[in-house]
């Protein structure tokens, strides 16, 4: 049985289809494990307590496969992140402003892997509406890091990662706004990608950044994650933002994408100050792989890039302190008990229901849409962002994607940086660029640090080039191993 | 002293679609309460818009009608502000580039033609309603509104008085209909206007201080609202006060404007490009194919009726205050053609006549029946023959109006049946008419005296005499001759 539980979903979709297990064996696998580390990892805000509706689509999914009417996904066990609505689970952002409410409507990402016959045992816990690199905002607690459970498994889809790396579900979703797929991925020991901002749609997301937020899957290994994207992307009218591209299969340079001429830019910022040893090392040595195998290493520069955290932490608390006007206690989620008017309703309601850091954001994004403030610092943010653009376009006319870290750190102490916004928001120093330009960015293991806390490597392709990042990914885990090591303290 | 009363209105205008701006929700008038929100108009979490491009057609059409600029680019802003009956907590608006820009209204004062320019006109969603009565000390709230297309449409400062801002009004609100863009309903809400009222010392060319007056829902209330507004700011300065820049409401109960709010209350609306909306982008192909389904516009039909039919302006700016009325018309004229050739002598007078009972006796009939041109009963022939029958003589004027009308519209047949049922033939066997005027003559010997001393009024009413004696159906011309030569 704990064999499934180190599989991957690719290895794991082979078995299905051979009939060697049943996706209901599989999913009453996840389950049990689910309730088992749960209340130690925090890594679920909802599970199916009963087994019955998970058991039933796993029961449907086995149906299927029978009737050979069965794709990849189908009878696979995945994990929603609680900020993407589901019929099925309440959905609650991680908030109390959202604690008991319950989405009339999946969202299309839900309903895409659905339809692709994947079994939903839960909604992972994050960071409260996204906002957090730690998964420690979260109004149900935060999550602990499969590999040491006193650490955050990074955020915002900190849940998400933890569930994957602890072999809860071989897969999930996220989303990432400023790096909250990659991050955790990284920092949890496994993969997770940002698809091209327009890729995946975004209804049923619940917005933090309008402009920024894109689903994206979490898994074990690359191959795993063009499975869980095709299945994912794709156009969608009630999206205006969603792109119309015809689909693409995520999977086909998976054995066939070269390695040799590929030119890998490096940006001199990426591997500067600030920087721990235990991560410069193991992303130096990925790249020492690639330049191993014929690629070749190109100094490319991103001018702006140190810009990008300041720009990232003006604009989506812009988009934040509009996007989240709506909770406002007056249709649905938390209303305060006592109120003496109109207004004292809003302020009790939403004092109530915000935890600090989303009240944080709200305020600054209040502020730099305020008259008298707006150009000198939305307007300008958006110039600049501008600028990030261009550096990455003209960086892409001489590399086909850039490597580096995906965090400056390896996992930190639950507690550590939760009083230094600052701290934390430079965290994200090398995801957000990528974020603000729309690239698609993959992150995958590559190594420890001297604690044994994994270490995370993101590639950083063109538009539209997921396909390109995940085959390179793909010949990498085919050498190394990395993706397949077991959290030390979450054993089988 | 003398005072100039400017003015600049502000309308918003439900644009007629199925659907609202960025749901596909239903914008019916009249539903039980939130049956018409949808998950995107409640703003349930995770919803998106998606622009209705029929909508956007509209404000094509509006612009191209008003000879505006279509920007090829405009862009959809969040006005974010917080009130129950606003679900999102901003309004989805266009701020710095609207969909139109600049353009003009043409319309009459007597007979003078008026050009007003328009600042701009951009498309956003209504907000829902907030129901205070009825609650107990609570509020209810119905988003079936909310998520409604809205043109707003901003004229520039140049009206002059409450007469000016109500024609202007009047000329926009024909011309939305006329368009098919907005059913013009004031009563339902769905053509709404807000008008900027300041005062200055004639001659001045900096604007006075203005206020902002909401709440106009009818053109009658329009035009006392400002007069009120403008005597009130007139007053104050004349007192040697200031006028304080605010938001009042029009009370028509009491003919008096209210203070809602004044600047320093102003809230700061943190407007931001909405991000889930990309630009919205017109192409000339869109343009074009707006363009094509056109109708010729109010203004330019008004000409030409003006310089075909030798009728004054003003009559054919009656003519043209409803593409269905002026669509009456044109039928009138052509059926009348059909029979009666341009080159006849009568032909001008005929279409002279024609023209005025349409603006006149039948807008009246129609109105007074709760109805107007788009569900007008009397059928172009009839009324056609109607005209024709007071051109061959047949009847007179007076019948057609008082007689053969209502019969038309209470649907008593055709014009000829109603003529032949109800013997309302023209009496012009001339005996039959002789013998009256005898008998007029004979009973009425003072006014014949008070005639043959010079008096004109006398004789009008020996001929009234005929004609009631008739029960209107003597023909006038005949009357007065025999008349004449009888006491002459």
């Amino acid at each position: 049985m704990s064999s499934l539980l180190y599989s991957t979903v690719t290895e794991l979709s082979a078995a299905l289809a051979a009939r060697k297990i049943s996706s209901v064996e599989l999913t009453r696998a996840c389950l049990e494990r689910i309730a088992r580390l749960n209340r130690e990892l925090n890594a679920f805000i909802s599970t199916d307590e009963e087994r019955e509706r998970s058991l039933a689509a796993a029961r449907r999914a086995d149906e299927r496969r029978a009737r050979g009417d069965a794709g990849p996904l189908t009878g696979i066990p995945i994990a929603h992140k609680d900020i993407l609505c589901t019929r099925d689970f309440r959905t609650t952002c991680g908030s109390r402003m959202l604690e008991k409410y319950r989405s009339p409507y999946d969202a299309h990402v839900v309903h895409e892997l659905e339809r692709a016959g994947a079994v939903v045992t839960g909604k992972t816990n994050m960071d409260e509406f996204a906002m957090g690199s730690s998964s420690e905002s979260s109004y149900f607690g935060p999550v602990r890091n499969p590999w040491a459970k006193s650490r955050v498994p990074g955020g915002s889809s900190g849940g998400s990662a933890a569930a994957v790396a602890a072999r809860m579900v071989p897969a999930a979703t996220g989303t990432d706004t400023g790096g909250s797929i990659r991050q955790p991925a990284a920092l949890s020991g496994i993969c997770g990608l940002k698809p091209t901002y327009g890729t995946v749609s975004r209804y049923g997301l619940v917005a933090f950044a309008s402009s920024l937020d894109q689903a994206g899957p979490l898994a074990k290994s690359a191959a795993d994650l063009a499975l869980l994207m095709n299945a994912m992307a794709g156009f969608d009218a009630r999206d205006s933002t969603s792109l119309e591209r015809e689909k693409e299969d995520y999977s086909r340079l998976l054995n066939t994408q070269k390695i040799q001429g590929l030119r890998i830019g490096v940006p001199d910022q990426y591997f500067g100050e600030g920087i721990q040893p235990g991560v410069r090392k193991a992303v130096e040595e990925a790249l020492r792989w690639f330049t191993a195998q014929g690629a070749t290493r190109v100094n490319v520069e991103l001018p702006h890039l140190p810009l990008g955290v300041a720009v990232y932490y003006v604009i989506a608390p812009a988009e934040a302190s509009s996007n989240l006007s709506r909770f406002d206690g007056v249709r649905y989620g938390h209303r305060a008990s006592e109120y003496s008017d109109l207004l004292d309703m809003y302020a009790r309601t939403r004092a109530e229901g915000f935890g600090a850091e989303v009240k944080r954001r709200i305020l600054v994004g209040t502020y730099v849409l305020s008259h008298g403030y707006y150009d000198a610092y939305y307007l300008q943010a958006q110039k600049v962002r501008r600028l990030i653009v261009r550096d990455f376009q003209s960086a892409f006319e001489r590399c086909d994607l850039i490597l580096g870290p995906v965090a400056p750190t390896t996992a930190f102490e639950i507690g550590a940086q939760i009083e230094d916004p600052v701290k934390m928001y430079l965290g994200d120093i090398f995801t957000v660029p990528g974020s603000l330009a729309g690239l698609p960015g993959l992150s995958i293991p590559c190594g420890f640090d001297e604690s044994g806390l994994p270490v995370g490597l993101q590639l950083t392709g063109d538009y539209f080039s997921e396909a390109k990042l995940l085959g390179a990914a793909h010949r990498y885990q085919q050498a190394t191993d990395w993706h397949l090591r077991v959290p030390t303290e979450t054993p089988l | 002293m003398t005072w100039e009363v400017v003015v600049g209105i502000e309308t918003h205008a439900q644009l007629l679609t199925g659907s609202k701006m960025f749901s596909s929700a239903s914008t019916a008038f009249g539903a039980s309460p939130n049956t018409q929100a949808s998950a995107v108009d409640i703003a349930l979490p995770g919803t998106l818009p998606v622009a209705n491009r029929a909508a956007v057609e509209h404000a094509i059409r509006f612009g191209l009608a008003v000879k505006g600029t279509i920007n090829r680019r405009s862009i959809f802003a969040r006005k974010n502000y917080f009130y129950p009956d606003l679900p999102k907590g901003y309004q989805i608006s266009q701020y710095e580039t609207p969909i139109v820009q600049g353009g003009e209204i043409r319309f009459l004062i007597g007979e003078q033609e008026k050009i007003v320019q328009l600042t701009r006109a951009h498309l956003e969603e209504d907000a829902g309603k907030s129901l205070h009565e009825d609650f107990q000390g609570m509020s209810g709230i119905d988003l079936n509104r909310a998520g409604t297309p809205l043109l707003e449409i901003v004229s520039e400062p140049e009206l002059r008085g409450a007469k000016e801002a109500v024609a202007y009004a009047r000329a926009l609100h024909s011309l939305v209909m006329w368009i098919g863009i907005c059913d013009g309903n004031m009563q339902e809400g769905s053509f709404r206007c807000d008008a900027n009222v300041s005062v200055r010392k004639t001659g001045d060319q900096k604007l006075g201080t203005r206020c902002e007056i909401k709440n106009l829902n009818s053109f009658r209330f329009m035009e006392r609202a400002i007069e009120f507004e403008a005597r009130r700011q007139i007053e104050l300065l004349e007192d040697g006060k200031i006028v304080v820049q605010e938001t009042r409401l029009y009370d028509p109960e009491r003919d008096e404007t209210r203070s809602m709010r004044t600047k320093e209350d102003a809230q700061d609306y943190r407007y931001l490009p909405d991000p889930d909306l990309l630009p919205l982008v017109v192409t000339e192909k869109m343009i074009e194919k707006v363009r094509a389904d056109l109708p010729e516009l109010p203004d330019s039909k008004r000409q030409s009726f003006v310089s075909r039919f030798s009728i004054p302006a003003q009559t054919a700016a009656g003519l043209t205050s409803s593409r269905s009325e002026a669509q009456f018309f044109e039928d009138l004229v052509a059926s009348i053609t059909a029979k009666l050739p341009p080159s006849d002598p009568k032909y001008k007078e005929v279409i002279r006549s024609t023209a005025n009972s349409v603006v006149g006796e039948v807008t009246a009939a129609l109105g007074d029946s709760g109805r107007d041109f788009s569900n007008n009963p009397i059928s172009v022939w009839d009324w056609a023959t109607a005209r024709l029958r007071i051109a061959d003589g047949t009847i007179s004027g007076k019948i057609a109006k008082d007689d053969i009308l209502p019969a038309l519209l209470s649907g008593e047949g055709s014009t000829d049946e109603i003529i032949e049922k109800r013997g309302l033939k023209q009496i012009s066997d001339s005996g039959e008419i002789e013998r009256l005027v005898d008998e007029v003559l004979a009973a009425n010997a003072r006014q014949v005296q008070d005639y043959r001393a010079g008096k004109e009024k006398a004789f009008h009413s020996l001929v009234g005499q005929v004609m009631k004696a008739t029960r209107g159906k003597a023909n006038p011309a005949q009357v007065n001759e025999l008349l004449k030569r009888k006491l002459s």
